[in-house]
Parts: structure tokens; sequence; C-alpha cells
């Protein structure tokens, strides 16, 4: 905690001198006081809000500005033209980039995991499926950095290095063993007998798959489309090994590229990032449940 | 959350035999799809990348196989050894920051207050961030010259923190757990639900006090979600790349150059990707190793880590 300021440490102290508004709200003698995890809280959210209000604060101030006014305090005449500069500067072009493959990858990505998932529940006993399953949970334990040499030489022989599609292919198979094995363990929830009703009545196991499998686990895809989508759109070792020209850069790394060429532009720096970040941000505040639950995927449910 | 590595150990449910009912004969081609992609790109490389370290490749021309001459290049460098300390250093005090600041925070978060939700959605803004976006916020940030600490104009604050060794691994350690405590405390805060009431309500009318509960209670129930979280952070920490690449690029010189970004330089920079494989290759052995490790000291074999969480 050596990094905690002497201003954060001073609010944190004022605030836990009034902490707790309701304490005595439910409680009685029963309630047990937590004044340890209190503080900490407390002053680990000061930590977390710190950074994402200075660079909010400061991507609204002039350059000029910016280094004569007190750093924490919000300006007295907002400007947009960080934000302006960031824009002219292509970020919308990067911004379509990282949708593209965002989407690219998480949606064939789920739909193949939730195929293979299905057939691994449905099929269990048989020796090409347990071969395959063993092979996903064996994936679960590679990390991306180890294999990235020989990713980028199949890209290259793909004749695929500098497209979005270098991206996405890896991408694909990056996300599927966890997919399989969060989406496998809502398919096996499924009670059995409806799946013998429906083939009692001649459905075959691919209508099966779309007409019950998928809308008894839907929050379970949401979930992992989620889960998914944000490590696609954060991915920042897979465009910077296989992407070149500066045109065809997901958000991350042109942020990284951003930074390199105006370091000493603070409020612009802070403005690419306020901006790059903003459409998470909205995601966030509209299904913060959802994501929450998409960002624990992995841990049985 | 491009590294948070996913759990290493599965999830093993209730297995029902009986609802295979459907058939293997008639599902098997449903997983040709997934599993294609799979080995392509993820089984063929894993493979790769142990017969790259045989060969010689500056990433351009041709692959041409050299024995062990990789292997020797690569355990002869001190740069390896030093990469193998700075990863160690950085996966050890980052678990140490990171472990009871989560749990206290889980814990908390867990209490039935609602102004405690309202703190949950500050608190997991983080976990949304891409690591490139936190090491550039951090970067100006911590800037002695145009950053936090030249405009409050506090000297303590004004340090060169990317600049010297010592400090810079710091630095590193704080902006990963910035990073990553929102996360755990996520997994604790859901395990720490889970506990009975009943368990401190029979511990109340024995007696015992908060933090009394917490040792003999709230702990000992945690265990499993301990070594889930640890294995997650320690298996995890060997993998951070983005973060450290674009907050000190391994600097200065080579404070913080660990396994990954040794793995980086040498195979992107400087164009040796033998070497780098080999490097790449320790990187997934040690990787295993330790998972096995945290896994054997879970001492619970083959049961569910994760449930619960």
């Amino acid at each position: 905690m050596a990094t905690v300021t002497a201003s954060e440490a001073a609010q944190a102290a004022e605030v836990q001198a009034h902490p707790r508004p309701r304490r005595g709200r439910r409680s009685g003698k029963g309630e047990r006081r937590n004044w340890l995890g209190g503080a900490v809280g407390w002053v680990w959210l000061l930590i977390v809000i710190v950074p994402i209000y200075w660079i909010v604060v400061t991507s609204f101030k002039t350059q000029a500005n910016y280094f004569i006014t007190n750093p924490m305090v919000p300006p007295s005449d907002p400007t947009l033209a960080n934000y302006r500069f960031v824009v002219d500067e292509g970020f919308v072009g990067y911004f379509v980039n990282s949708v593209i493959v965002t989407l690219g990858a998480t949606v064939p990505a789920v739909a193949v995991s939730f195929m293979a998932a299905y057939a691994i529940v449905r099929g269990t006993g048989g020796r090409f499926l347990r071969l395959t399953n063993s092979l996903f949970l064996l994936g679960l334990a590679i990390p991306l950095q180890a294999v990235i040499i020989p990713v980028y030489l199949i890209i290259i022989k793909l004749q695929l290095y500098d497209t979005l599609m270098a991206i996405i292919l890896p991408s694909i198979a990056f996300a599927i063993p966890l997919s399989v094995l969060v989406l496998g363990n809502f398919i096996r929830d499924v009670p059995r007998e409806l799946f013998e009703s429906m083939r009692m009545d001649g459905a075959s196991e691919w209508s099966m798959l779309w007409r019950l499998a998928l809308p008894l686990t839907r929050p379970a895809l949401v979930t992992v489309s989620i889960y998914q989508g944000l490590t696609v759109w954060n991915n920042f070792l897979l465009p910077l090994i296989l992407i070149q020209s500066p045109d065809k850069r997901p958000l991350p790394l042109a942020l990284w590229a951003f930074q390199g060429q105006y370091g000493v532009n603070v409020p612009a720096i802070a403005a690419s990032v306020v901006l790059t970040t903003l459409p998470i941000l909205i995601l966030y505040a509209i299904g913060r449940r959802q994501l929450l639950s998409g960002l624990t995927a992995g841990f049985g449910k | 959350m491009t590294v948070l590595a996913p759990p290493a150990v599965p999830t093993t449910r209730t297995r029902r035999p009986a609802s295979s009912v459907g058939g293997h004969g008639r599902v098997w081609w449903l997983a040709l799809p997934a599993l294609g992609m799979f080995v392509v790109f993820g089984v063929v490389p894993l493979l790769g990348v142990l017969g790259l370290s045989f060969t010689t490749w500056d990433g351009l021309g041709a692959i041409t196989p050299s024995g062990l001459d990789s292997w020797r290049a690569t355990l002869a460098d001190p740069g390896l050894p030093h990469a193998l300390w700075v990863t160690f250093e950085i996966m050890v005090l980052s678990w140490l920051f990171q472990t009871p600041v989560s749990i206290l925070i889980g814990v908390f978060l867990a209490g039935p207050q609602r102004y405690r939700e309202f703190l949950a959605v500050l608190y997991f803004i983080p976990l949304l961030l891409s690591a490139a976006a936190i090491a550039i916020t951090y970067k100006a940030l911590l800037d002695p010259n145009f950053g936090l600490g030249a405009g409050l104009g506090m000297p303590f604050l004004q340090q060169n923190w990317l600049g010297e060794s010592g400090l810079a691994l710091a630095v590193v350690v704080f902006v990963v757990s910035w990073q990553f405590i929102p996360f755990h405390s996520l997994i604790y805060q859901g395990a720490v639900r889970q506990i009975p009431r009943s368990m401190y309500e029979a511990a109340q009318i024995d007696g015992a006090g908060r933090v009394r509960q917490f040792f003999s209670i709230t702990l000992p129930q945690l265990k499993y979600t301990i070594v889930t979280s640890s294995t997650l952070m320690v298996v995890g920490s060997l993998t951070f790349f983005d973060l450290i690449f674009v907050l000190t690029e391994g600097g200065p010189g080579d404070a913080t150059r660990s396994l990954a970004l040794e793995m980086y330089k040498t195979g992107f920079q400087a164009n040796l990707m033998g070497p780098a494989s080999a490097i790449a290759v320790i990187l997934v052995v040690v990787g295993l190793l330790i998972a096995l490790l945290l896994r054997r000291l879970g001492g619970r074999g083959d049961e569910s880590q994760l449930e619960g969480a």
C-alpha cells in the first residue's frame, strides 16, 4: 500500500470517521461489524476511483490549462477539443475494426462451442467425444502468449498476415475451451425427459439443439458471449503481432500507438483512453449483472 | 481481461450418464467445427512451439533445423534466470498484496447493506478496461514531469516511478493488483455469500467475536476459493504481457522484463524465433508445474474447487 497518496489516505481517514451511513439498520447486537474490511474497502475504492476520475477530468482540459490547474479539479471551461483531435486521428476506424473483430470472433466461437458442448453432453461415452473433451480441458491450460510464435507462422502461411481475419481466427480458437466447459455445465442441467419427449416426436439432434437446448441455456450463452467478447475487445497481443497497417488497428493497439506519438499531450491521451473505454462503460451501465456474472463464467455457476 | 487465465482446474459436476441416451453416433459431428478450429490454432501451435525451439528462424526467411542450438543459447543467456526471477518476484509480490485485500473486500462486499451494492458498481470498473488502457493511464499519471504528482506539487508523487528499477517493479505489482483485485474480490464475494448463516449464528451463541468468526469460520470455508483464486493469480502472472509491455516495456534496463516479455523481445525484436520458442516452452512447463503444485496443495484431487464461486 506504499503507493497510497497522502491525500487519498487523508480522505480515507475522513471516510472511516463516518462510515456506514445505515449501520444500525438491520442490526441489533447480532450485526457482525467488519471494521477492517470496511476500511480496506473504502480505501481501495478511492484507489480505484482516483485514476479514473483524473483521466476523465484531464480529458476536458486544454493542453495549456493542464499545466497550470490543479489536476484533481475539473476545468472551469471544459473543452471537447481533445476528443475532436482523437476522432480526427482515425479512432472511428479503429472502433469499427474492434467491433468487426469482436463480433466476428465471439459469435462463431460461441456457436461452435455450443454445438460441441451439446455433442459432448448428449453423446457421453463415445471415445471420440471423450478425447475431444480432454483436449479442450487441456486447452484451458495453454496461454496464448506461449503459442504466439507458431500462430504467427500459421497466419503467414495462410496469407492472412495484416488482416482482421488474422486476429479473428486465433481468438475463436482460444475462446473455445472455456466456452465449451461452461456451456456444457448448463446443457447438462436440461432435464433429460425433455430430450426424450422430443425424440419421441421424431425430432433430430440438430433440431433439439436449436429448439430445446438453445432456449433453455440462453442466459448462459449471453454470459459466455459477454466474457469472450470482452476478452477479444481488450486483446492486445494478437494485433500487436499480426497487424502492421495503421488503418487495421483495433482500439487497444491504436491507443498504444497514439500514446507513442503524442506522449506529452496528456489531455489528448486522456481523451483517447476515455473515448475507447466509453462503449464498454455504457454496456456496463445497461447490463451490469449479466456482465459481472459473465466475468466469473469459468467458476461453476 | 486479456490476461485472465482460464481456470486451471476444470469444474467436474455430478455426472449423469443417463443423459447419453441421445447416442454418440448421432451427435459426434457437432463437435467437429470447434475441434477443427482448436486443433489448428491451439494444439498445432503447442506442438509447433516445441518444434520451432529446435530450429533457426528470423521470422521472415526459411526455417532451418538446428538441433539444440536454440536451447543452448537460451539456457546460457543470463537474461533467462533474470527473467525467471522478475516473473517470480511479480508473482509472489502481487499474490501477497492481492490475496488479503481481495478477501477483505470480498467479505465486506458480501454484507447485506444496500450501499455496498452501489460501491460494487464502481469497484468492478477496472475489470472492464483493457490492460493497454490501464497501463497508458498509469504511465501518464505517474510521469514525474507531466503527471499527477507534478500537478499537485507533491514531491512524494513526483518520483521517477518508471525510471528506477525497484520503483518500476513496485508500480507493476501495484497496477496489476489495481486491475485484478476487483476480479478476485468478486470471486470471494460469491464464496462468502455461500457460507451458511447458521454457522455464524452458532458462533455468536458461543460468544465468538467478529475476528474469531473470521478466522474460525470465514477463512476455513474459503479454503478452496483461495486455492482457485491463487491458481488464477499465480498462473496468470506468468503471462502478464500487455500491461508490462505498455507500462515499462520491460525497463528500466531489464528491471521488469518478465518471461513473457523476454520471449517477445527475443522473438519479435531480436528476430530469434528459435530461442524465443524455447522460452515459450519454458513458460508452458513452469505454468503447468505451478498449477499442478497448487492443486496438490489444495488437496482435493478431482473434486470441484470452483463451486460456490
